[in-house]
């Protein structure tokens, strides 16, 4: 500092009540204390965990004749995923299953898996909700009218959609990885049901073919 | 240049504020935390990116790796209520009122009602016993379907409750932290089919929405 106010009525107050203070000021031990807190800090920082579980929602169609009515949907648009038993069993087809022509490709859940594949397929819809999340972040539109838009965007009739397959065995956690990975890539148009019986056989084939049941 | 003195005393540092610190923060934790009670089974839940936080007001149903299904509906008075409606529909089970009592302040549990005297009866001991047996677990077959009554008798019981504390019906319809929802924990290793069978049970009553309990994907699977 360039100036020190040395003296003044503060200075000399203080140094009177300086004075006085040392004399009353009584001391006390307080390093028990401040041990015993820390040592409950320590127990509840590491015995609480402050997140609330996770959730995803998953809607199911009301009954049974819903699901007839998807298949009416063009064929192209239809992206099959087959779970199998074993945790790696996992196929995709497009369009309709033909026992003789239809080929299985394995995937998997990884970034580079079915997301890739699902996010090229689902192009369109994607290019529409990042446009739609940017209105979002550079507050255009308000969190309700971003909803009421996404729903629409992703309900588009000509939105591709998504089928899950499962056979009896097949483990929850991949019908859950699967439903993640469609709400990643914004394909809302989906459905899980049971696998037919034509189906459980290509999978079992392909299986066989890629040992895939052996490490089990 | 002139040498920095040291003082010759042992050097002195307020630690005021570092104390004042540690106790705000021991306050904090001592108040936020919540004692989680014990659970019959272990889960292992699955993984994924979806950060949906689970709302507050929750039916949950829980599968463990065998397809054991338990139940949970919290809040006492609910709970009492749920239990004595559900008694009520199978003539042979009888609760004494301090049996009743018992449950209400427990939390997942998953015992066929027949047997649910016994386990409201044993101490903590005999009840880890009982679930532990691979046949416990609340029976949802489509001859002795005692989850649909769970679920029936759980949410006309969260509604008188609610109504009984002044919240209107028009309210408990619209508002979503005043909805009851109904949530699924099952475990990664459960076959999906268990899970299946569940769920019609809930799209019997016209159930259709479901919250899978489901950890971060960034973080390993959490045993809870």
């Amino acid at each position: 500092m360039a100036e020190i106010i040395d003296g003044g009525g503060g200075g000399g107050g203080g140094k009177h009540q300086k004075k006085r203070a040392k004399k009353s000021k009584p001391s006390m031990d307080m390093t028990p204390m401040v041990d015993l807190a820390f040592l409950l800090l320590t127990f509840f920082i590491l015995a609480t965990t402050l997140s609330k579980p996770k959730t995803m929602e998953i809607i199911y169609p009301k009954d049974e004749k819903e699901k007839d009515k998807k298949t009416k949907v063009a064929d192209e648009l239809a992206t099959t995923l087959l779970l199998g038993k074993h945790s790696k069993e996992i196929f995709y087809y497009f369009g309709v299953f033909k026992p003789d022509s239809t080929t299985l490709f394995q995937t998997d859940f990884s970034k580079d898996g079915f997301r890739k594949l699902m996010l090229d397929k689902n192009k369109r819809i994607n290019d529409q909700v990042t446009a739609l999340k940017g209105k979002l972040e550079s507050q255009e539109i308000d969190e309700a009218s971003y909803k009421a838009a996404y729903g629409k965007i992703v309900g588009d009739s000509l939105a591709p959609f998504c089928v899950v397959k499962t056979v009896e065995g097949t483990k929850y956690r991949n019908v859950v990885n699967a439903i993640d990975e469609l709400n990643i890539v914004n394909v809302k148009k989906r459905a899980i049901m049971d696998m037919g019986e034509s189906e459980a056989i290509a999978v079992r084939q392909k299986s066989a073919d890629l040992g895939l049941n052996k490490d089990e | 240049m002139p040498k920095v003195k040291l003082p010759k005393g042992s050097p002195s540092l307020d630690m005021t504020p570092m104390v004042d610190l540690g106790f705000l923060l021991v306050t904090f934790f001592i108040l936020t935390a919540k004692f989680r009670p014990t659970e019959p089974v272990q889960v292992t839940i699955p993984a994924s990116h979806s950060e949906i936080i689970l709302p507050e007001k929750t039916l949950l149903v829980t599968i463990d790796k065998d397809g054991r299904v338990f139940f949970d509906l919290s809040g006492k008075e609910v709970r009492a209520e749920m239990l004595r409606r559900v008694v009520s529909r199978y003539g042979n089970v009888k609760l004494t009122e301090d049996q009743v009592n018992r449950f209400a302040v427990m939390a997942t549990f998953g015992q066929p009602l027949e047997r649910i005297g016994q386990y409201l009866d044993g101490d903590e001991k005999k009840r880890a016993q009982m679930d532990a047996m691979p046949d416990a677990g609340i029976p949802c077959d489509s001859l002795n379907n005692q989850l649909k009554d769970w679920i029936l008798d759980g949410y006309a019981s969260y509604i008188n409750d609610a109504i009984a504390h002044g919240i209107s019906e028009e309210e408990l319809r619209k508002n979503d932290k005043l909805r009851l929802s109904y949530a699924i924990k099952a475990d990664g290793d459960t076959d999906y089919d268990k899970v299946q069978k569940v769920i019609n049970v809930f799209r019997d009553q016209q159930i259709f929405q479901f919250n899978m309990i489901t950890s971060l994907e960034s973080e390993a699977p959490a045993v809870n």
